[in-house]
């Protein structure tokens, strides 16, 4: 989100935030958060992508939202007019190609009508039959998540999604020797698929609560949330559509306290901090251990800042819609070990693996009488290192959840000695020192994530400690 | 207070009359030269070595500005009152001086502070890059201007034909967004250029404002930031890896600034801008330089010395500055052929580290010779 997105929205948000009593703030949403999917698209070197990687998003939410309905579900003319909407909308940003001022809004010029009747024939053809798979066996449903991870693992590996953009180049007529991963910008989906994957999963276990589709699909592509996320859940989001809201000088004070912040946040600090903070072409330069760790905490506070503020602003934005999304951040640098750290960071992504793969994960373990280090061993290293993979499916980001599952594991088993042994520090000592140690351990293993070569990694390790 | 009750328009309110008044002030009071002051050079960081300019900022590290005070408070010629053992020495004109192409150990400041020159009285010398790519010797007095504040024992001026030109003397950005210095100049050094030559940007009222100079505010504050990988890498200039390299086949054209053979005369040259320079120096002694330049033994070198120069145009430049040299009772010197040819980069003028050690030590040796500055 760029600050006239920000600007925009927020306008949006203090035009309409008084008048909800005279319209529905659930249509407002669900409309403008079908026309940010398209507006918020980066522009990619495939002809038609920015088009379609939009429109994929909204087909996949209406697909996902048929198959998960509850088998005596019976739609109403409020699903009928969502669906309306829905391909109405993407058939108006598809006829903006033919008026200028419209269509310079959006990145690329969008494609001829019979593009945009293609999708929308297209995700109608896919609603209807996850309708009608719906009603029938859950492997449907685990079918489902299995298609949106193998997306996800296309769209976050640097080769698969080249040899994708290769395809789409072959399609569209272009070069496909000129394929690379940046082809691929699709955006949000990393935050779409996992709130797809959790009414998935909600819905096998039957916790899934009725959704209309017009409820379903502005949760998925809440415009706010889209970019940065955070991951918030269904069934926290859903009522808060259907709470009566009239923006008043409470909600609007709150609102502009998180957008300031966010917006010094992100647009002082953290870029003003990506001016020096490490990168791969910086590594090679810096040649003393000292700037090389004012380089690496530039980073450390430079990621943090720069996603809080994003998050700070999608909270504000939020607000202004009477929308309240969950907190992501909560003072993760001043946390005194490193499990404390992973409550506080990134949380809406933490909590989302812990209910969808590691509780599951260790449930199964114990079931299958698997020792207890164990299963906290397999499950905190596969954890976090699909939550490095989730950020892209490279070495670098397999290697920092790697070593963030060491350090938790490090610190369980350190947990355990220190209650056996009835053994503490200080603890005047011990929350100081534990912060430091806390924050020197997640900096370094920031090495990884920001390197994306191993052999940058190596030499960048062997700088700090003088090696 | 509880926030049910804070009223928002008074809020907004507020915050308006803050920012107006904010814009007022700035616009009122010119308060960017006192703000290109504050700096993180000097003292948090190192001084830069040669003065801001970067036409690929995020990977030299540098960027290009118009504020002279933020320039020089990052340089390292700022950094402390000069010491009693240096005798200081400022060398001001084009690319060629600040270093185009060239990493800052090979720059021809970096070429004459390796040879550990001494003045007479023991002191050593210390040279300060204070070259700035661009052209107009109007730029060059106006650092020159601004370097005196710095209490230098000797000025370097190199120079070369391009930046004579009358018509060419406000064609420098710098100069162009200086506008009240370089009237200042004008009048204060009566020079042939026109006070309202509409190159010189004023800015309005509003263009004093807050929003008006954002883009001036952010540009210091950029350097500032970009000084930190400075400071790590010691890198301010991105050099390409495949440069194209000065023609060497030239065009059988003989027209020079809008003239043709055989005249050059000297009122289209901004003579008056050298001896401006002189003078304003006054005791403290200006050695000018005419610095080295490609000569082509392509296509029609026999119309061309380079793509620069027609014959005519640079032959009639050299006798026209000797004579208003000896005239003037300047100390010149003509250094056109101390480089050899094969030693210019992308430009007539810009040189190879071997071609700036040449050039350093054709000019040790006359240093020598006028200045008694020795090994």
């Amino acid at each position: 989100m760029t600050l006239t997105h920000i600007f925009i929205f927020a306008g949006l948000g203090l035009a309409g935030g008084r008048f909800y009593k005279t319209f529905s703030r659930g249509w407002l949403l669900f409309v403008a958060s079908l026309l940010a999917v398209f507006w918020l698209q980066p522009a990619s070197l495939v002809r038609t992508l920015p088009f379609l990687l939009p429109a994929a998003s909204l087909g996949l939410a209406a697909t996902i939202w048929a198959l998960t309905l509850p088998e005596d579900y019976r739609g109403g003319r409020e699903d009928r007019w969502a669906a309306g909407l829905l391909g109405g909308l993407i058939l108006v940003v598809s006829a903006a190609r033919y008026v200028e001022p419209v269509s310079s809004l959006l990145a690329v010029r969008p494609p001829g009508p019979e593009v945009a009747v293609g999708a929308v024939l297209l995700i109608s053809l896919s609603a209807f039959i996850a309708y009608r798979l719906g009603r029938g066996p859950g492997v449907a449903l685990n079918g489902a998540v299995l298609l949106i991870v193998l997306a996800l693992v296309i769209f976050k590996s640097p080769p698969l999604a080249a040899g994708a953009g290769g395809f789409l180049r072959t399609l569209t007529g272009q070069d496909p020797g000129l394929a690379s991963a940046f082809d691929f910008g699709w955006l949000g989906f990393s935050y779409i698929a996992f709130r797809l994957i959790h009414t998935l999963r909600d819905r096998a276990s039957g916790r899934l609560p009725q959704v209309s589709l017009r409820d379903f699909v502005t949760y998925i592509v809440f415009f706010p949330a889209l970019t940065a996320g955070p991951i918030d859940r269904v069934e926290r989001f859903q009522p808060q559509l259907h709470t009566e809201f009239i923006l008043g000088n409470e909600q609007l004070l709150a609102a502009g306290r998180r957008l300031v912040t966010g917006l010094f946040v992100k647009f002082v600090l953290a870029d003003g901090l990506a001016f020096f903070a490490l990168n791969a072409t910086n590594a090679w330069q810096v040649h003393s251990p000292a700037w090389a760790w004012v380089l690496l905490t530039a980073f450390a506070f430079r990621i943090f800042f720069d996603f809080a503020g994003y998050t700070h602003i999608a909270i504000g934005l939020g607000l202004l819609f009477g929308i309240l999304l969950p907190e992501n951040f909560d003072r993760p640098y001043l946390k005194p070990n490193l499990t404390a750290f992973w409550n506080s960071w990134h949380m809406s992504l933490a909590l989302w693996f812990r209910a969808y793969y590691f509780n599951p994960l260790t449930r199964w373990l114990r079931t299958r009488q698997v020792q207890v280090w164990l299963v906290i061993l397999i499950g905190q290293l596969s954890t976090m290192a699909l939550i490095g993979l989730w950020h892209g499916i490279t070495w670098n980001f397999l290697a920092w959840g790697l070593w963030h599952g060491a350090g938790l594991f490090a610190h369980n088993l350190w947990m355990q000695f220190a209650k056996v042994r009835k053994c503490s520090l200080n603890t005047r000592l011990a929350q100081p020192l534990g912060v430091a140690a806390t924050f020197a351990f997640v900096t370094l293993g920031w090495v990884w994530f920001a390197l994306p070569a191993p052999e940058d990694a190596r030499r960048m390790f062997g700088l700090l400690f003088g090696m | 207070m509880d926030s049910h009750n804070i009223p928002i328009p008074r809020l907004l309110l507020k915050a308006t009359l803050l920012f107006v008044t904010l814009n007022l002030i700035l616009s009122t009071f010119n308060l960017l030269p006192s703000l290109g002051r504050l700096t993180l050079y000097n003292w948090l960081l190192p001084g830069r070595q040669r003065l801001p300019y970067g036409d690929d900022p995020q990977r030299a590290y540098n960027l290009s500005l118009y504020n002279l005070e933020a320039m020089f408070a990052s340089h390292e010629l700022t950094q402390a009152p000069k010491a009693e053992d240096e005798y200081r020495v400022v060398v001001i004109g084009d690319s060629s001086v600040w270093g185009f192409l060239l990493e800052n150990e090979d720059t021809l400041t970096a070429a004459l502070n390796a040879a550990g020159l001494r003045a007479a009285d023991g002191r050593q010398a210390v040279f300060y890059n204070l070259g700035h790519p661009t052209i107009s010797l109007t730029k060059d007095l106006m650092i020159l201007d601004f370097a005196m504040d710095y209490d230098p024992d000797l000025i370097l001026w190199p120079v070369t034909l391009e930046a004579f030109p009358i018509n060419k003397q406000t064609s420098s950005p710098l100069v162009q967004n200086n506008a009240p210095r370089v009237r200042r100049l004008i009048e204060e050094f009566d020079l042939a250029l026109d006070l309202r030559h509409p190159d010189l940007v004023d800015a309005d009222f509003w263009g004093r404002s807050l929003v008006g100079q954002r883009r001036n505010l952010a540009d210091i504050l950029r350097l500032q930031l970009y000084g930190f990988m400075w400071a790590a890498t010691g890198i301010d200039v991105h050099i390409p890896e495949d440069v194209e390299l000065r023609a060497v086949d030239l065009e059988p054209s003989e027209e020079y600034a809008g003239l043709l053979p055989p005249a050059l005369p000297a009122e289209a040259l901004a003579f008056d801008v050298l001896a401006a320079g002189v003078r304003r120096a006054a005791e403290v002694p200006v050695l000018i330089i005419n610095e080295p330049t490609f000569v082509s033994e392509g296509a029609n070198s026999d119309l061309r010395y380079s793509s620069f120069y027609p014959r005519w145009a640079y032959d009639a430049y050299r006798v026209l500055l000797q004579s208003e040299s000896e005239e003037q009772a300047w100390d010149y010197v003509d250094l056109w052929q101390a480089a050899d040819s094969q030693e210019f980069t992308n430009t007539p003028i810009h040189l190879t580290p071997q071609g700036t050690l040449q050039f350093a030590n054709a000019l040790i040796a006359i240093l020598h010779d006028l200045f008694n500055l020795q090994p």
